[in-house]
Formats: structure tokens, C-alpha cells, sequence
């Protein structure tokens, strides 16, 4: 079984976003041999005198975008999500700490990724970038919302790291309108349980949310695209609302967007949570939803999850 | 900076040996800090500050002013006392180096010190940032140069030398590149750590167009300088043969004097030989 041949991957949402911004000026690309993957080829295509290849060396590609958001430019660097963890250092001591506008997309992210095998598949990269001060940390679902996202980076006055994803999937948003960094957008209503999801997961989550209401179990689902700054105002909200909730993301369970909630639970409020995620395991080849089910990543996965919560709720 | 005016080379030397004077006092007053590579690299920054960069001391976030990038953080005393002898930081300044809340960080900080155009600390990375700052200023058509101050222990970094193969590729010919030769890395002598050989060779090996220079000559550093200045065909390398600790004898090829600062007795000693 593949990825739907429908829908869009996000990754084309960020190509098509960088062309979005590009009649401003300040606006470079920088590739390190894997534009045609991460889409930023298209910019390639058309602004060849604001895009800068770097060859197949990250953490050279870091800095340089740095030096360039140093001089006045807003410097977008992609590659391989993965492949933007060889540079972790680079980006903590070279754009983090200067906290300089560069925006990096990490592609192909998370187990969905398939066949290269485990080590293409980034499931800690959401985790490592949260850590950083003055990092936003944002993982969109699908094409429309990544475009939109993209775009709304070039107002972000301090440096970034987008997850994007390799496969299509099905689309959760006909338009950007109502998206805007910092908010979880809210694609479903219920009072029984929260779902917070990102990237592929968004889609499995609203399937599951069907399966769900159809037990009697009615779910708010959040496409929570921005892993940090967390939208602890919503979050807040649907404690008091819902009481429990699940997270859903195609990343490890450690340090993600559950480890980001877990946190917030600490210190706020004792909601029960249950997390669907990578479970501290590597990945192997295969196809993206065999891989999806072998790791537990599935809309079922969500609902088996989701009643434990509710069960969990119930309990208190 | 960078009129253009003659050249004094005994002004340039008396202002290196009022930096030695700030890089022992602020660190002496810390009691940490890195002397050695501070002193070895002073003189090459007095020739380039002194000669051809030009830069406001007025007005140091001057969009178009050329750009110094001190790769080598570490090194920090040697920037702050460019600074300091040229008007941008005070005495308090320096010698708040290292105290809480001072505007002289442990390792240069943009963020930290005006004048500074880099935050360091963290070796092989300044080289990388300097070609940013490189390929920006000729998207702009400025004519702003990038100096990078690298120490030669520093390109055991192996992102040294993917900028290096870079800069040519995108033939940064605004681009210099200063290697402070001096033989001695943070644990001990290079040749006992690990030895880089022939490092203006590589650099050439590169696309790069080197020379070499012994680093505390100072008509022979205003002599370089000025070529790498007017260079005009691709990034350009300057090894500075140096010595660590250069200035105070005791300090002088010293190991020991890479990241110690001076006790008391010391600085008594080393101020009275730079008088």
C-alpha cells in the first residue's frame, strides 16, 4: 500500500510558498543538493540570482545563511530533515543564538517518508529543534497549509524550522485563511476528548474522529501545526473543555508535540494524555502505511488511544 | 578607516602594543580567558583595522561597512581591544570582560558588543558565515569586503573546508580569509595533537590565491593586507606565521598560555616588558 495518489504532500506547499514571498527582495534560497526534493527547485527555476547552492555539506549551508541574514536577506535553507540534524550545532550557535531570520525546512520527514529506510526517516526532529531559545518549530499537514505557513514565516523576525513531509496526503484546508503560526487550528469541534495532531497525522486523526463519534465519543481534533510557540491558550481551553486529550504525531513520543503537551500538563493541569507516536524505535524500508501500521501510527491507533483516554477521564 | 591615507606603520605598532596592554589587563581582571591566541593574532587585526576596513567607529551598524569576522572566538581579548583602542568600547568595558552582564561576552557575540559582526565560539563556523556575508554583498553590488580571522587549529574543522570549496565556487572575490599560524591548539602544540601541514597549499589546493607573511611584521603585514585588499580575482588567504603569546616572554610558544590568564606577579612582569 503507498501514500494516496491524491491531496498534496506539504513539501509542495513549500515550493509553491517560497514563490508566494519572492517578489521581496530579501528573500534567498539555499540548497545543499536536494531542491528538486524539497521543492525550493521551483524558486531555483525562476529567481536564479537569490538562490545559492551549496552542494552536499549542511552545515556549511547553515552558516552561510546565516552570514546572508546577517547582511539583510531572509535566507530560506533546505534539505533532508534528517540531513538539518547533521547541522544541529550550526544552527543552535550560528542562527539560534544570534536569533538571525533563517528558515529551515527540513523535508521528508518522519516515518511516512518509506522506503530509504530508517535513516531518512527523522522522528526526533521536532524534539531537538523545540529545545532551542528563540527557535519556532512548525510541522504542516498538507500543501495549502504549508504554503501558507511558508509565507507567513517572512514576517517572523527570528529564525525557524519547518518540518515538511515527502507523500501526499489527504487535504485538511481548501485555503490558508485561518491558519497563522502560534494557533492551533481547530478542524473539529466535540466535548469528549481533544486530539492535538501534526503533519500526517492530522488526516488520521479526523478519521478517527469518525470512527470515534459514531461510539459516541465526539472529538475536537487540532491541527496543532506549530509545535512552539505552544498554543497553551487553546490548550488551556480544551482541558477545561474536553478533559482529556491524545496526541498524534508521525515523530517519537519523546520530546515532541506529545512531549511539548506532557510538559504542559506538568505544570498546569492533570489531563489525562495518551500519545501516539514513534515509540523510541528506529524505522526500517517498506511502504508508508505498512511502516505507518507496523509503528502504531494509524487512525485506529488514535482511537484505540482516544478511548484510553476517555476510560482515563472517567477514572478521575 | 580604509581612507586610503599613508600608512604610519609605528602608529600601527604602537596601537598593537597598546591591544597586548588591554588583551593581559582584561584578562588578568577575569582571571580566564586566552591570552596566547589573543597575542598572536593582534597584529594582522591592527594591520587590517588599521589600514583598509572600512567601518564607522560612530556608527558600527553601518549597513555597508566591511565585515570582520573573528572565526576564532576565543579570541576574544584581541577584538575587544581593537575596540576599545579605536573608540567603540571604553575601559570599563574591557575590563568588565567575562563579569556578568558585561557587554565583553567569553567569545564574540554580535549580540553582545557593538563592532562585533559575528557570534563565535564555536570553531569552523565563521569562515561558512563570512561567505554569506560575501555572496550578500555582491547580490547587492556593494563593494563591502569580508575579513575572516581563523585560527589554524580551527581548520581540523572539516566546515572549513566545505566554505573553502565554496567561496570558490562562487568565486567570492570579497572574501579574505587571515590564518593565525601559530602552531599551538588548545591541548598542546598542533604537531602533537594533530599536525595540518602545508594549510596555505590546501587553501590553494581550493582556488584560493595565498600568501604567506610573517604574522608580528608589521610593514610586511600592511604589505599583504594591502594586496588582499585590492585582489580582485577570487577569495584570497593569508597565512600569518605567528607566535603564541607573542609580546610577553614567558608566554611566548607557551601551550600552557592558550586559555590561562595571567596571575598577578605575571602581568607585573609582562606589562613591564611591553612599557
Amino acid at each position: 500500500m503507498t501514500a494516496p495518489s491524491t491531496g498534496g504532500a506539504s513539501r509542495d506547499g513549500y515550493g509553491k510558498g517560497l514563490l508566494r514571498i519572492a517578489e521581496d527582495p530579501r528573500v534567498v534560497v539555499l540548497e545543499a543538493d536536494l531542491g528538486k526534493s524539497t521543492k525550493s527547485c521551483h524558486f531555483r527555476d525562476q529567481y536564479p540570482d537569490r538562490t545559492v547552492s551549496l552542494g552536499i555539506a549542511e552545515q556549511n549551508m547553515m552558516l552561510v545563511a546565516a552570514g546572508m541574514a546577517s547582511s539583510g536577506k531572509i535566507p530560506f535553507a533546505s534539505t533532508f530533515a534528517i540531513f538539518t540534524e547533521r547541522a544541529f550545532e550550526q544552527v543552535r550557535n550560528g542562527i539560534a543564538r544570534p536569533g538571525l531570520p533563517v528558515h529551515i525546512c527540513g523535508s521528508h520527514g518522519g516515518i511516512h517518508t518509506g522506503s530509504d529506510g530508517s535513516s531518512a526517516q527523522s522522528i526526533e526532529d521536532l524534539a531537538i529543534y523545540r529545545t532551542i531559545p528563540k527557535m519556532t518549530v512548525v510541522h504542516p499537514c498538507d500543501d495549502i497549509s504549508a504554503e501558507e505557513l511558508t509565507a507567513q514565516l517572512l514576517e517572523l523576525n527570528g529564525p525557524s524550522y519547518m518540518r515538511t513531509t515527502r507523500n501526499k496526503v489527504p487535504r485538511m484546508y481548501e485555503d490558508g485563511e485561518k491558519l497563522r503560526i502560534g494557533e492551533g487550528s481547530v478542524l473539529r469541534e466535540g466535548g469528549d476528548i481533544a486530539i492535538f495532531s501534526c503533519g500526517v497525522m492530522v488526516g488520521e486523526a479526523m478519521a478517527a474522529s469518525d470512527t470515534l463519534s459514531a461510539e459516541g465519543i465526539e472529538c475536537t481534533v487540532v491541527d496543532m501545526h506549530t509545535i512552539k510557540p505552544l498554543d497553551e491558550i487553546l490548550i488551556s481551553k480544551l482541558a477545561t473543555r474536553c478533559g482529556c486529550f491524545v496526541s498524534a504525531e508521525d515523530h517519537s513520543v519523546v520530546g515532541g508535540l506529545g512531549g511539548a503537551i506532557s510538559e504542559w500538563i506538568a505544570a498546569n493541569s492533570l489531563v489525562p494524555l495518551e500519545t501516539v507516536g514513534v515509540k523510541d524505535i528506529f524505522g526500517q524500508s517498506g511502504a508508508s502505511m505498512e511502516l505507518m501500521e507496523m509503528m502504531g501510527l494509524t487512525e485506529s491507533d488514535i482511537c484505540e488511544a482516544a478511548r484510553r483516554s476517555v476510560e482515563r477521564k472517567n477514572r478521575l | 578607516m580604509g581612507d586610503g591615507a599613508e600608512v604610519d606603520v609605528s602608529e600601527l605598532e604602537e596601537m598593537a602594543r597598546r591591544c597586548r596592554i588591554d588583551i593581559l589587563k582584561m584578562t588578568h581582571a577575569a582571571k580566564s580567558g586566552h591570552p596566547g591566541g589573543s597575542l598572536s593574532a593582534i597584529d594582522s587585526m591592527v594591520a587590517i583595522y588599521g589600514t583598509c576596513l572600512r567601518f564607522d567607529t560612530s556608527n558600527p551598524d553601518w549597513e555597508d561597512r566591511d565585515r570582520f569576522i573573528m572565526s576564532k572566538g576565543h579570541a576574544s581579548p584581541a577584538m575587544y581591544a581593537i575596540l576599545h583602542q579605536m573608540g567603540v568600547l571604553d575601559e570599563d568595558d574591557i575590563m568588565g570582560f567575562r563579569t556578568l552582564g558585561s557587554v565583553c561576552q567569553g567569545h564574540v557575540d554580535m549580540n553582545w558588543t557593538k563592532g562585533v559582526d559575528f557570534s563565535a565560539g564555536s570553531l569552523g563556523m565563521g569562515l561558512s558565515f563570512g561567505l554569506g556575508c560575501a555572496i550578500s554583498a555582491k547580490m547587492d553590488s556593494s563593494g563591502r569586503k569580508i575579513w575572516v580571522m581563523l585560527g589554524d587549529g580551527e581548520t581540523q574543522e572539516g566546515q572549513i573546508w566545505e566554505a573553502a570549496m565554496a567561496a570558490s565556487y562562487h568565486n567570492a572575490s570579497n572574501l579574505r580569509v587571515i590564518v593565525d599560524r601559530n602552531r599551538i591548539q588548545n591541548d598542546d602544540f598542533m604537531d602533537v595533537q594533530m599536525e595540518i601541514g602545508d594549510v596555505g597549499e590546501k587553501f590553494r589546493s581550493f582556488g584560493w590565491k595565498v600568501k604567506e607573511v610573517d604574522g608580528h611584521d608589521m610593514t610586511s603585514l600592511v604589505e599583504v593586507v594591502d594586496w588582499a585588499n585590492r585582489e580582485d580575482g577570487g577569495p584570497v588567504a593569508i597565512v600569518a606565521n605567528t607566535i603564541k603569546g607573542n609580546g610577553v616572554s614567558f608566554m611566548e610558544n607557551n601551550p600552557s598560555f592558550h586559555g590561562k590568564a595571567p596571575d598577578d606577579e605575571e602581568l607585573r612582569i609582562a606589562l613591564g616588558e611591553l612599557a
